[in-house]
């Protein structure tokens, strides 16, 4: 009898703990990443993990209007500059719904990709179940992810650097130190960092 | 003598909204967390956004009336812009002059690093706008990374004032 109090007070903080918190924290380092599909160069569909001369990716939650993501775009290109022929490569991806984000439409992102020569995939996030399943909050944010065998582990969340209105008065290179640190077979210095950004605009939110 | 006090008194209370219009004040975080460590009984309304974030814009105008409506049920609405401190001249200044924003205290944080402060706000902060804070000194601190209504603020902050 009394165990199955306990399992009933137990369902119903289950029940309430589900019910009220706000959505989940989403990877922290160490997480195995959901895997997705992106175009490469040649318009062929591949996943992450066929890119065999990855060793990693530079996942960049990004998009076109938001002013921090254009502050920081220069960099996510130098990013991509500095360490793709290294094996981990920039990955764009946009998660806002361009219904509610005028500016963030396919056209919109085909055109700034154009226009800024990005080196770099720049994927629409369509259900936004990336975003969701990664935790992203806000654009910009990184997830730096590591490959070992078939899957992507994370490494490190977070800002590119410790300045958002100008990199080049940055003191912490989060993401360049991160990456540097697993080229060198190193556990990243500073797995996590916070950073203010534009909150995503979620559908039907 | 006491008359003229009394007067200047109440020109500096009538004039005062109007002379410090649009007043905003650039502060380093330790005198941001000098603000929010309030003493007294008043409860203490914080919005952190910045001219960029439409769904902070958006709701900016209810803080406003806010403040305006509960002033005598000692509460006090901060704003915190997050606006670069080079936009303060071009775009936060222009932009409070133009939406009528005057009632609460404007400050821009000037902050290059969210690491070093966003923490000791609220853990909880993902670092998305907007982000506010109810904090009274007895019945504690509440925070929400999300836009409001005039009606959810109002129904927020009832047990504060009760």
């Amino acid at each position: 009898m009394k165990r199955t109090i306990m399992l009933g007070v137990m369902s119903a903080l289950l029940f309430a703990t589900f019910g009220f918190l706000p959505p989940a924290e989403g990877y922290q380092p160490g997480d195995r990443a959901m895997p997705f599909k992106y175009r490469n160069k040649q318009g062929q569909l591949v996943a992450l993990r066929d890119n065999v001369s990855a060793k990693g990716y530079i996942i960049v939650f990004t998009c076109n209007t938001c002013p921090v993501a254009q502050a920081y775009e220069q960099r996510v290109l130098d990013l991509d500059k500095q360490f793709a022929s290294k094996g981990f490569p920039v990955i764009a991806i946009n998660p806002n719904d361009s219904g509610r984000s005028w500016g963030d439409s396919y056209e919109d992102m085909k055109e700034r990709a154009i226009e800024k020569k990005y080196t770099f995939p720049y994927l629409v996030d369509a259900n936004q179940e990336l975003a969701r399943t990664y935790g992203a909050r806000h654009t910009p944010t990184v997830y730096v992810v590591q490959r070992q065998g078939n899957s992507f582990i994370v490494r490190f969340t977070g800002a590119i650097d410790n300045n958002m209105e100008d990199g080049s008065q940055a003191t912490k290179k989060y993401v360049q130190d991160a990456v540097n640190a697993l080229l060198e077979n190193k556990p990243v210095a500073i797995p996590t960092t916070k950073a203010i950004g534009c909150s995503i605009k979620w559908k039907n939110g | 003598m006491i008359f003229f006090r009394k007067l200047w008194l109440c020109l500096l209370v009538i004039w005062a909204p109007a002379c410090f219009a649009q007043q905003v004040r650039v502060i380093k975080f330790n005198q941001l967390s000098q603000l929010l460590s309030t003493r007294n009984d008043t409860t203490l309304i914080v919005n952190f956004w910045a001219t960029w974030c439409k769904p902070c814009v958006e709701e900016l105008p209810y803080f406003e009336t806010l403040q305006a409506r509960h002033a005598r049920n000692k509460v006090k609405v901060v704003l915190v812009s997050l606006d670069f401190k080079s936009q303060l001249e071009k775009k936060v200044k222009p932009f409070l002059s133009k939406t009528g924003i005057r009632t609460p205290q404007v400050v821009l944080l000037d902050e290059t690093d969210p690491g070093q402060w966003m923490e000791k706000v609220a853990p909880s902060w993902s670092g998305a706008l907007p982000f506010t804070l109810f904090i009274h000194r007895k019945k504690g601190r509440k925070d929400y990374e999300k836009p409001f209504t005039l009606a959810e603020l109002e129904a927020e902050l009832r047990p504060y004032i009760k």
